[in-house]
C-alpha cells in the first residue's frame, strides 16, 4: 500500500518501524524527544516508545556519538541525530577514530551498528553553518558507509537497511526534501546498500547525482529532452560503497558523463567519481568527464545560494560542452 | 575553595591510618592485591626490556602506578566492563586478558589482540578521553536493559583537559550511569606538568561541578584505592550514579621509551616518589599483620617470573602479521573498491613468493 509522505515523515516511519521491531534500537540526540527534532523527524517517537527508547541528551555532539559507540559495544543499535551538518563536526574524532575503526581495531570482533543521521546540504535559505555538504569527510574515512537518499521511498528503505546492518552508517538527509510529499510504499523490500539506481535511461549522455542534486539532474534531463537530447540520470543513493559498475555501464553506453553535486568540487566525491569513470570508460568516452558542483567557498548566504547550487541550466551548459560537434 | 581531604589508609611505611570515611579492606583481599602488584611490576619491567630488545615497538609503562592498575581490575565483578588507555596494560592483564594478547598492538600488529566482548574490556584507547564516553554508553545500555553492570573507565591527568572528559562526566551524571571514572594523576602529560592542565584545587573537584562525588585518594596506597573504588562500584551498582576518583600517583618511568624525562623533571623528584612505591608499603603492612610470609612471596614472584618468561618466548616469534588481513575487517562486506585492492595486494604477495629468494 502506498502512502503520501514527506521525507521527514518517511524517515519517521522508518525509525518507528525499527523501534517497534527491534528492542535494541534506541534514538537520541538534541531536541529529538518531546519536540520531535528541529525538523520533526522524530515526531511522536518518545510518546509512543517512551523516553528510554527515544530521548534528549545533553548538548554535546562528541558525547552523543561517543555514547552511541559505547552502547553499540554493549549490544544496542543506536540511531543518533546531529542537528545540522556543520554541527556534527564536534563529533568528528569519535566518528573517524572510533566509529569507523572499531571493527578493524578488534579484528572484526566488535562491530558498531550505529546510524548517525545528518540533515545536510542547502537550498533552504539557511544561515551560516546550516547548509554544509560534508559527505567528503565521511566518504574519505575507511570503515564508514555513507548514504544519501534522494527519494522518500529510499529515505525509508535505506534507513531501515542502515539500522539493520552490521556497520556504522552516516545517513545524509537532504534538508530541502524534508517537506516535499511523495508516494512511499513501506512494504517494499529494503534496498541493498551500495546499489545505484538508474532513474532515467538516456542514450546521449549520463548525469550522475546523489541526494539533493538528483531532482536537479532529472529537471535538466527533462529540459534537454525538449531540445532533442536524451540524457540518462543515475542516482547513486550510496556514496560508500560506490556502485561503480552501474555508473560505468551507463557511461559506456552513452560515452558522455556529467557528475552533479552540491559540495565544493575540489577533492570531492564528484572528483572521485569523475576519476573512476575516466579510468574505466576511457575508450568509450566522446568527451572528458565534467563536474557541476558548488564553488570552493564557504556556503553562501540565503540571498546568494542560488548562484552556488548546481542548477538544471548549469548542468545543461556542461552537457553542451561535451564535444558534440567533433563526434 | 575547600580542599578535599585525601583518603589514605596506609602510610609510606605501611602503618595503618585511621580514616573515618573508609574502613580498612580485609587482609585476604590485600594479599591478593599484593600478588597482583608483584605480577604487574614484573610485567612493566619485562615489557620495557622487550622494547629495548626491539621486540615491542613501544610500551607506556605504569611503573609506580601499579596500585591503581591492579585495584581498577580487582574491584570489578565478573559482568562489569573496563575501559582502559594505552597506559593500562597491567589493569587489562589483571582483568584476565592474556598478556601476549594485550601486547599484540604494541608489538606491531594492527588490532588490539583480544576479544573485548568476551573479556568485557574495551580496546586500549589512545585518542585521549574518548573512551570515557564509550564507558558511559556501555553503562547506559546496561541500565536500559535492567542489567546489573558497572563500568570503570581510566584516564590520565592530561586527558582531563580534553572536551570528551567533560562531556563524559556530564552525560554520566545526567543519565545517572553506573560508571566509575578513575583519573591516574601521575603529574605529567608527556612533558607537561599538572599545573598547565588545571588550577582547580584537585582534579577530583571537577566531579562536583557535574553533580557527582569527587574523591581524592592516595594512588600508591592499595588499601585506600580498594576501599574507595570498591565503594564507588557499589554505589554505581545500587543506582547511585557515577563517581570521579582522582588517584594521586606518579609515573616512575619515562612517558614511553621514546621520551627523555630528564628534560622536564629532576632525578630528586623521581627518587622521592620511588620511596612511595606501592609494593613496599603494602608488603610492610601485610608482613606486620603476619598474613604474608616468605613462602607466599616466593610463590608470587615465581608466578610473575613464569608470566615474564612466557611473554619473552611468545615475543621471540617475530613473524610479521599477514598483510592480506588488513582488508578483512574494515567492514563486514568489502566495497567493490576494497575487494579490488585486496586482490591486487594478494597478487603482489603471490608474485613475491614465486620469485626466487636472490632476486628479491
Ligand atoms: C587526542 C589526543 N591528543 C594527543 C595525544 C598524544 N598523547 C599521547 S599520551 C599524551 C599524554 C597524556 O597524558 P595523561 O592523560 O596525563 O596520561 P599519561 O600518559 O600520563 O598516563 C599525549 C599528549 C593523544 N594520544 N590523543
Ligand atoms: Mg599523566
Amino acid at each position: 500500500m502506498t502512502v503520501k509522505l514527506t521525507m521527514a515523515q518517511a524517515i519517521n516511519a522508518a525509525l518507528r518501524d525499527a523501534l517497534a521491531e527491534d528492542e535494541s534500537v534506541v534514538v537520541f540526540g538534541e531536541d529529538v524527544g518531546p519536540l520531535g527534532g528541529v525538523f520533526r523527524v522524530t515526531d511522536g517517537l518518545t510518546a509512543t516508545f517512551g523516553d528510554r527508547r527515544c530521548f534528549d541528551t545533553p548538548l554535546a555532539e562528541s558525547g552523543i556519538v561517543g555514547m552511541a559507540i559505547g552502547m553499540a559495544m554493549n549490544g544496542m543499535r543506536p540511531v543518533v541525530e546531529m542537528q545540522f551538518d556543520a554541527f556534527a563536526y564536534p563529533a568528528f574524532e569519535q566518528i573517524t577514530s572510533h566509529l569507523a575503526k572499531m571493527a578493524n581495531r578488534t579484528r572484526g570482533r566488535v562491530r558498531l551498528p550505529v546510524v548517525v543521521r545528518v540533515p545536510y546540504a542547502g537550498g533552504i535559505g539557511g544561515v551560516e553553518h546550516h547548509c554544509d555538504s560534508s559527505e567528503a569527510y565521511y566518504a574519505h574515512t575507511p570503515g564508514l558507509t555513507v548514504l544519501a537518499p534522494a527519494t522518500n521511498q529510499d529515505a525509508y528503505g535505506l534507513l531501515r537497511a542502515a539500522i539493520a546492518g552490521p556497520d556504522p552508517v552516516i545517513f545524509l538527509e537532504p534538508k530541502k526534501h524534508y517537506f516535499a510529499p511523495e508516494e512511499v510504499e513501506p512494504e517494499t523490500p529494503v534496498p541493498p546498500i551500495g546499489r545505484a539506481e538508474v532513474r532515467r535511461r538516456g542514450a546521449d549522455a549520463t548525469l550522475i547525482a546523489y541526494g539533493p542534486t538528483v531532482p536537479v539532474a532529472l529537471a535538466a534531463a527533462e529540459l534537454a529532452a525538449t531540445e532533442g537530447r536524451d540524457l540518462g540520470v543515475v542516482d547513486l543513493r550510496s556514496l560508500v560503497p560506490f556502485d561503480e559498475d552501474t555508473v560505468v555501464a551507463e557511461v559506456r553506453r552513452t560515452g558522455r558523463a556529467v557528475v552533479v553535486a552540491e559540495a565544493p568540487g575540489f577533492v570531492s566525491v564528484a572528483s572521485e567519481i569523475a576519476a573512476r569513470i575516466s579510468e574505466r570508460c576511457f575508450h568509450h568516452l566522446e568527451a572528458p568527464v565534467r563536474r557541476v558542483t558548488g564553488f570552493d567557498i564557504p556556503y553562501p548566504p540565503p540571498k546568494l545560494e542560488h548562484h552556488h547550487l548546481p542548477s538544471a541550466e548549469r548542468v545543461l551548459d556542461a552537457v553542451d560542452d561535451l564535444q558534440w560537434d567533433e563526434s | 575553595m575547600e580542599e578535599l581531604r585525601m583518603v589514605r589508609l596506609l602510610d609510606a611505611d605501611g602503618g595503618a591510618v585511621e580514616d573515618d570515611r573508609y574502613p580498612m579492606p580485609p587482609p585476604e583481599v590485600l594479599v591478593d592485591a599484593y600478588r597482583a602488584l608483584v605480577r604487574g611490576k614484573r610485567l612493566n619491567e619485562q615489557a620495557s626490556a622487550l622494547v629495548r630488545q626491539g621486540r615491542l615497538a613501544v610500551y607506556p609503562s605504569s611503573r609506580g602506578q601499579e596500585a591503581c592498575q591492579v585495584t581498577a581490575a580487582a574491584v570489578l565483578r565478573p559482568g562489569d566492563w573496563l575501559f582502559p588507555t594505552y597506559r593500562d596494560t597491567v589493569a587489562v592483564v589483571e582483568r584476565g586478558v592474556d598478556p601476549v594478547e594485550v601486547l599484540t598492538l604494541l608489538r606491531g600488529d594492527w588490532h588490539c589482540g583480544y576479544d573485548p566482548s568476551r573479556h568485557r574490556v574495551a580496546p586500549q584507547a589512545t585518542p585521549l578521553a574518548t573512551q570515557l564516553l564509550h564507558a558511559v554508553g556501555a553503562a547506559h545500555a546496561a541500565t536500559l536493559r535492567g542489567e546489573d553492570t558497572v563500568v570503570l573507565a581510566l584516564c590520565g591527568d592530561g586527558a582531563t583537559s580534553e572536551g570528551d572528559f567533560h562531556e563524559a562526566l556530564n552525560f554520566a551524571a545526567v543519565f545517572a550511569a553506573p560508571v566509575v571514572f578513575l583519573v591516574q594523576n601521575n603529574k605529567y602529560a608527556i612533558s607537561v606538568p599538572l599545573a598547565r592542565q588545571s588550577v582547580a584545587p584537585s582534579l577530583a573537584h571537577k566531579g562536583i561541578g557535574y553533580g557527582m562525588p569527587g574523591v581524592l585518594v592516595d594512588g600508591n596506597d592499595t588499601a585506600a584505592l580498594t576501599a574507595v573504588l570498591g565503594e564507588a562500584v557499589t554505589r554505581a551498582a545500587g543506582g547511585g550514579g557515577p563517581t570521579l576518583v582522582e588517584a594521586d600517583t606518579y609515573r616512575i618511568d619515562a612517558h614511553t621509551n621514546a621520551d627523555d624525562a630528564s628534560r622536564y623533571r629532576t632525578d630528586d623528584e623521581v627518587a622521592a616518589w620511588a620511596r612511595r612505591d606501592p609494593l613496599v608499603r603494602l608488603r610492610a603492612y601485610l608482613r606486620g599483620l603476619a598474613v604474608l610470609d616468605d613462602e607466599r612471596e616466593a610463590e608470587f614472584t615465581a608466578a610473575a617470573e613464569a608470566d615474564a618468561a612466557r611473554l619473552r618466548a611468545a615475543l621471540a616469534d617475530d613473524r610479521p602479521p599477514e598483510p592480506a588481513e588488513l582488508f578483512a575487517h574494515v567492514r563486514a562486506t568489502p566495497t567493490p573498491q576494497l575487494a579490488a585492492q585486496a586482490a591486487s595486494l594478494r597478487a603482489e604477495l603471490a608474485a613475491e613468493r614465486r620469485q626466487p629468494e636472490e632476486e628479491r
